[in-house]
């Protein structure tokens, strides 16, 4: 039993990763390329998970409402991008996080204006619903697993995006100087947009997904949000490879904290303590995690450039 | 210019008079209006402003503020309420860790706080006040009842569940209190988590033969539906708070058939009860929660105070408020010596109604005529 227990974990961690990895992703991206600091990239999480409980509720499809959460985020990132965001490029960081802590009110507000202070309902499609069996006596909800399936595809997807393509040469080129490809001729601005709805896109896409497994409600993507920042600084800001491999060393030790410090604290201080300083510690430990990287490697394990 | 003077001294003593007995009184509630625990919160607020219009009083003025479930920011609303707006009495706040911060000051500065749903246990012990009254229950309350449910249906393994904060802690404690089987396993959750796979692996892990579980707001709703899709079949059981009517329309149908407790329920029996559940309906739309029940009565109790004391008589006001001279949704009412309620508590069910819309429905009486555990703590 504690075997099948121990893998069940195992790949809840690796779930919560990949979903982590589907924010980090979007925001590493926008800041490698051009710089900025995207505290609304939950905003668009929260657009993605009510544009499909919408969708979903008034067509009966959870597809179509996934559909509608990678349009209906992108299209916000597009125009957030061109309205908003494009005039922080020039300005520092303090100006961006200022601004952009703006738009998650703005967009908190307008959801609660539309939809309400409720939670709305979003459930998984009943193709994936119900729970498979693994070897080992696991037994896994089969949505859980499609979920890492999605988000390891996402992943490949953005590997060949990047460093097979010409817009990913482009993107690649982008971090690396910013005036130089702009003054050899490519439309930065463009870019810009494109890469700002494309890690709009992923984001709604994670908020979509993981609305139906958890509730859609305003505010929902703050917490995310954070977490997502100290993936990519594990990882190194930039890099979708640190993004990766950040966010899967993040859900992997914040779920199995929460599985084996109580258990290992009980041994030595009873259950009845242990409980409760297990569970304080276990929400302490991605951030400590954290500060030993950073101790060892201040850049993050995957500085994208010197 | 004399008889001017004397006009309008005359005029002032006039209206001192006139009004020496209706003195307005000045609510300021603080409560979630934003972010995840907004559900509760507006539906505290809509049933304490019905109460308020139900009762027809003219001279109840209310101040409302938006605490998005921060200690911080709910302290610096009551600082301003107190100061700058003048409020005689405070309400509204749905959070055990922010009434513990806004509390004890606010009563300290002579204003009276009646609480609509947080119930601490400290509040009700050694730091009670004289001015502090819960309408609603002491958080232990309805975990309690539900503990009662599981020892006396003879349930032998349980495995326990709620998040790392005051009312967590207080909920599982309570639960212990009447539950004396076996405790397969005590969890704490961080509050405010929204995914709850780890917990429900360690439940399937086990063997336990019934979850009690307290995650009130967003967190309960993920943890159902989590729990349905995760294919372990031990059933559930909660406080009201889990299966309130706020959380149900979005767990959706994995709610039916669950178990619960409350000192409340849509369909409780009395005139008043069925006056508050159709005029919320009508006001608003839905059914009214659990949260909105106890703010009625919180409205309730200050609206029919306020007709006969004058708020500016501390001990009168006091006194009447100690009376509880009002008509309650729960039927009767009555407080305990250190200000908390003395109360019933049912045990629901989860099902559909005529309308197909999930609600609860009384199906046992778990406790009768209810003290805390704490009272005798509370030398006041």
């Amino acid at each position: 039993m504690q075997t099948a227990l121990l893998i069940e974990q195992l790949l809840n961690g690796i779930q919560f990763g990949v979903m982590l990895f589907l924010m980090a992703a979007g925001l590493t991206l926008i800041f490698g390329v051009m710089g900025l600091i995207n505290l609304a990239h939950g905003s668009l999480y929260m657009v993605g998970a009510f544009a499909c409980a919408w969708v979903a509720a008034a067509t009966g499809s959870f597809w179509l409402g996934l559909l509608a959460s990678l349009v209906a985020a992108a299209a916000a990132g597009a125009i957030v991008e061109m309205t908003v965001i494009r005039r922080l490029y020039g300005r520092d960081h303090l100006d961006q996080v200022l601004a952009t802590f703006a738009l998650i009110l703005i967009f908190s507000e307008a959801t609660r204006w539309v939809f309400g202070s409720f939670p709305l309902y979003l459930n998984i499609p009943p193709l994936l619903g119900g729970a498979v069996a693994l070897p080992g006596g696991v037994h896994y909800p089969l949505y859980r697993l499609a979920i890492i399936g999605v988000g390891l595809a996402v992943a490949l997807g953005l590997y060949l995006l990047i460093s097979r393509t010409r817009l990913g040469m482009r993107i690649r080129a982008g971090e690396s100087d910013r005036e130089m490809i702009g003054a050899l001729g490519v439309d930065i601005r463009t870019l810009y947009t494109i890469v700002f709805a494309l890690g709009a896109a992923l984001a709604g896409l994670a908020g979509a997904m993981v609305g139906a497994l958890q509730s859609v409600q305003v505010g929902m993507g703050e917490p995310v949000l954070i977490l997502a920042f100290v993936v990519i600084v594990i990882g190194g800001i930039g890099s979708i490879k640190g993004a990766f491999v950040g966010a899967l060393l993040v859900g992997i030790t914040d779920t199995m904290g929460r599985l084996l410090l109580p258990q290992m604290l009980a041994a030595i201080i009873g259950p009845a303590q242990a409980a409760g300083i297990g569970a304080a510690l276990a929400s302490m430990l991605i951030y400590i995690v954290m500060a030993l990287i950073l101790a060892v490697r201040p850049k993050g394990l995957f500085a994208a450039q010197a | 210019m004399k008889k001017i003077l004397a006009a309008s001294a005359l005029a002032l003593g006039l209206g001192v008079s006139a009004t020496a007995f209706a003195e307005p009184v000045k609510v300021g509630l603080i409560t979630t209006l934003s972010g995840g625990g907004a559900g509760l919160g507006v539906d505290a607020r809509d049933g304490f402003m019905l109460a308020i219009k139900l009762s027809g009083a003219t001279d109840i003025e209310v101040v409302t503020e938006d605490d998005a479930m921060k200690p911080e920011l709910a302290v610096q609303i009551a600082d301003k309420m107190i100061q700058s707006d003048k409020v005689d009495v405070l309400t509204g706040i749905i959070w055990s860790n922010l009434a513990m911060a806004v509390v004890p000051n606010a009563v300290a500065q002579g204003k009276f706080y009646l609480s609509p749903n947080a119930g601490p246990s400290p509040l009700a012990g050694a730091k009670c006040d004289k001015n502090y009254f819960n309408v609603a229950y002491q958080n232990d309350n309805f975990h309690e009842a539900a503990g009662n449910y599981a020892q006396t249906e003879g349930i032998k393994k349980m495995f326990i569940l709620a998040p790392n904060y005051p009312a967590g802690t207080d909920s599982l404690n309570g639960f212990k209190r009447f539950y004396k089987g076996e405790l397969v396993g005590e969890v704490y959750t961080k509050l405010g988590q929204t995914d709850y796979a780890a917990e429900i692996a360690q439940i399937r892990a086990s063997g336990a033969d019934s979850v009690f579980f307290f995650l009130p707001g967003g967190m309960g709703i993920a943890f159902m539906k989590q729990y349905a899709q995760s294919g372990v079949e031990i059933p559930v059981m909660g406080p009201g708070f889990s299966f309130s009517q706020d959380v149900l329309g979005a767990i959706g149908d994995a709610a039916l058939g669950a178990k619960n407790t409350a000192s409340w329920s849509p369909d409780l029996d009395n005139a008043r009860n069925k006056e508050f559940v159709t005029a919320f309906k009508a006001e608003y739309n839905r059914l009214p929660s659990i949260y909105a029940a106890q703010a009625f009565d919180t409205g309730s109790l200050i609206a029919a105070v306020a007709a006969k004391t004058d708020v500016k008589d501390a001990d009168a006001f006091r006194a009447a408020l100690e009376a509880a001279d009002f008509q309650s949704v729960r039927g009767k009412f009555k407080f305990n010596t250190n200000h908390h309620p003395i109360q019933d508590f049912y045990v629901r069910e989860v099902v559909k109604d005529a309308d197909g819309v999930l609600t609860n429905k009384i199906i046992a009486t778990s406790f009768t005529d209810h003290e805390d555990a704490y009272a005798k703590d509370c030398k006041m």
